[in-house]
């Protein structure tokens, strides 16, 4: 392997762990409020269908990209006022968020198949895009990539250094506390359900209009759900939900790569090579049960009901 | 399934049994993608309805898409047939045990696989000849690939992508005997990012067109950001790449399903193994690049023609595998039973054999 083609496969491996980072820190937020959305598959499909619908009318990408995040936001509110003011099952709120928003999108899309739009492209920033492999592999993107940079570390300093986050992990650790405290323990929970929203529609919008520019059915082919175990893998921790994205988006583009140099493995097999990679890693990094445990939102997936 | 199609489904099911002279015949199709796919199950549907046109009030069709080989298939087709569907087609090459075992089960009703093996009194199987197809997109992209690399999308090591790796291959072994083709496999027949993602590897090796065996636009797409090559796949793509779009290798299935649909409704019907090709118009070059000269279009237009009069058969021998053993002597032709188990790349290919 030459410097060139390590550069490309790096370069490729961001990219391609972008949409799921994008989705997993906006997932993340959310469980970390103690609320479980199983519907980002469904949320991502139709953020990438209202991303790519808008830009092909407007023309404006960045106009695609904020469709996307209201779509998103749309369809997290539907689940909230399930799973939130309801207090119904979130699981099963998810579940159907899923398949609501995989034949809605496949619906209301069925007119931009085959449309296309040129996409974002590639925009080095100054300094930092010449520096040998580095630059080209982080600072010669598209904006959403840098965007995605920017909410990565917003995130993190959200939740451990800043008093929402506080009161974020507090409703997510034990509402009851939180309420008696004074916290909107049901508001706080939209916004982060909300945030989740954007943030899944933000990715789908990655995959329709920067990663192959183009809406068709089903586009999303399952990144949803791998965002989801991410955030799990990740112990709730935004630095390795970071480690582990890149990681899986590494992994996926090796088991291409490698195929090229000969390699004698069969290609079921290396086509694990992403998930079995990413769990290794991650729960290896979590072998400690106690600070696993300390991360784990303690309400998670359960509904709250405030008392009078 | 989509939740639309599920609605629609459930919404058939739910329908009052007609009591008239003359029921409908009810048709069934199983995809394996969506039917906007734009590629192979898009194809598909289009075969469908063009049978709905034909036949009007005579025939009701219902088709489910986005069916995943396996369990899932199976408990789908049944479903099919449980609910009056007489004729029911599957057309993915994973689809083959779960439809054998339900038309075992339903020996009174028609099954149709498509790219399969296994037969039965109610069971026959059918397959547009690809190859063809694939022997012209090698001969154009040799025509056009100033690296010496054609870059080649496989889905699944299966004897009809094998067969088409060959095929490629030969075609452009034709043109340019140092031509070498790289295979990248990337297990599904629908994940646009990861089908971009193996057009992208293959062009970062040097590839200056793309062969796709699967079934979204991502990989034309790809190829025209990078100002290189692509071939459509099952549908006419060339909207998705207006400078990279070397042809399509089209298959149009309307002919098949509109005479098979005819059969079976006349009781005519017997259980076949189905190869139809370009002389059949299931296969067709569509919209070759006006990008190439006037000669290597009539080099082109000649090869097709040659392929349809029979003149020409890619399997012809000699034929030898990567170990250079002799596999198709001089003067036979590999018939389709050798064709549908092909499990050896010909000689010449420099990649790996899939274990």
């Amino acid at each position: 392997m030459d410097w060139g083609l390590i550069t490309n496969v790096l370069s490729a491996a961001v990219i391609a762990g972008t949409p799921l980072l994008l989705v997993a820190l906006g997932a993340l937020v959310c469980e970390r409020s103690g609320v479980l959305n199983l519907g980002l598959e469904g949320m991502m499909l139709m953020g990438a269908m209202a991303g790519f619908a808008a830009a092909t009318v407007t023309g404006s990408l960045l106009g695609g990209v904020l469709m996307a995040m209201i779509a998103g936001i749309v369809m997290s509110m539907l689940f909230a006022f399930m799973a939130i003011t309801l207090a119904a099952n979130q699981y099963a709120a998810g579940l159907s968020l899923t398949i609501f928003g995989t034949g809605l999108s496949a619906f209301l899309g069925s007119g931009y198949v085959g449309s296309t739009v040129a996409g974002f492209e590639r925009v080095a920033i100054p300094l930092l895009g010449d520096l040998p492999v580095l630059g080209r592999v982080l600072f010669q993107q598209d904006i959403l990539v840098y965007l995605s940079f920017a909410l990565a570390v917003g995130v993190y300093v959200l939740l451990n250094h800043s008093r929402a986050g506080l009161i974020i992990r507090a409703v997510g650790e034990s509402p009851e506390s939180a309420n008696a405290n004074g916290l909107k323990v049901l508001a706080v929970r939209y916004l982060a359900v909300g945030f989740g929203g954007a943030m899944a529609g933000l990715g789908g919008a990655y995959l329709s209009l920067a990663y192959t520019p183009m809406w068709s059915e089903n586009m999303t082919a399952g990144r949803g759900w791998i965002a989801l175990a991410l955030v799990v893998f990740a112990t709730w921790r935004p630095e390795r939900l970071v480690l582990g994205a890149y990681l899986f988006g590494l992994a996926s583009i090796l088991h291409l790569v490698l195929q090229g140099f000969g390699w004698r493995i069969s290609t079921e097999l290396l086509a694990m090579l992403p998930y079995v990679v990413t769990i290794l890693v991650l729960v290896l990094l979590s072998v400690n049960p106690m600070r696993t445990r300390l991360n784990t939102p303690l309400s998670l997936g359960q509904p709250y009901r405030p008392s009078r | 399934m989509s939740l639309k199609h599920s609605l629609l489904f459930a919404a058939a099911l739910a329908m009052p049994l007609h009591v008239m002279a003359d029921d409908p015949l009810k048709v069934g199709f199983v995809y394996v993608g969506p039917i906007g796919d734009y590629g192979w199950s898009y194809m598909h549907d289009q075969g469908r309805l063009a049978a709905e046109a034909e036949f009007g009030s005579a025939i009701e069709t219902t088709y489910v898409e986005n069916v995943a080989e396996g369990a899932d298939a199976e408990r789908t087709i049944r479903m099919l047939a449980q609910t009056g569907h007489d004729l029911i087609f599957t057309t993915s090459f994973g689809f083959m045990n779960p439809t054998a075992r339900v038309a075992a089960e339903f020996p009174d009703k028609t099954f149709l696989h498509a790219t399969g093996y296994q037969h039965a009194d109610n069971l026959g199987t059918y397959l547009s000849v690809t190859y063809e197809g694939r022997y012209v997109t090698g001969v154009a992209a040799a025509m056009v690939a100033e690296s010496g690399v054609i870059g080649y999308i496989g889905s699944y090591p299966i004897p009809e992508v094998i067969r088409d790796i060959n095929a490629v291959y030969m075609g452009a072994r034709s043109v340019n005997p140092d031509i070498e083709i790289r295979v990248v496999w990337v297990n599904t027949w629908y994940d646009p990012a990861r089908e971009a993602d193996a057009a992208n590897t293959l062009m970062d090796q040097g590839a200056d067109v793309i062969v796709q065996h699967t079934d979204s636009p991502a990989p034309m797409t790809a190829a025209e950001r990078r100002g290189k090559w692509g071939v459509g796949q099952a549908s006419d793509m060339s909207r998705f790449g207006p400078q990279a779009h070397l042809l399509s290798v089209v298959n149009d299935w309307a002919p098949y399903y509109i005479r098979t649909i005819g059969e079976v409704m006349e009781g005519t019907w017997e259980s076949q193994d189905y190869w139809g090709g370009i002389a059949d118009d299931i296969i067709q070059i569509a919209s070759i690049s006006e990008r190439l000269t006037s000669e290597q279009h009539s080099h082109l237009e000649g090869i097709i023609e040659s392929i349809r009069t029979g003149e020409f058969h890619p399997f012809s021998g000699p034929l030898s595998d990567q170990t250079g053993t002799l596999r198709v002597p001089e003067g036979t032709t590999m018939t389709n039973g050798e064709l549908a188990g092909m499990d050896w790349y010909v000689e010449g290919i420099t990649a790996t054999y899939p274990q």
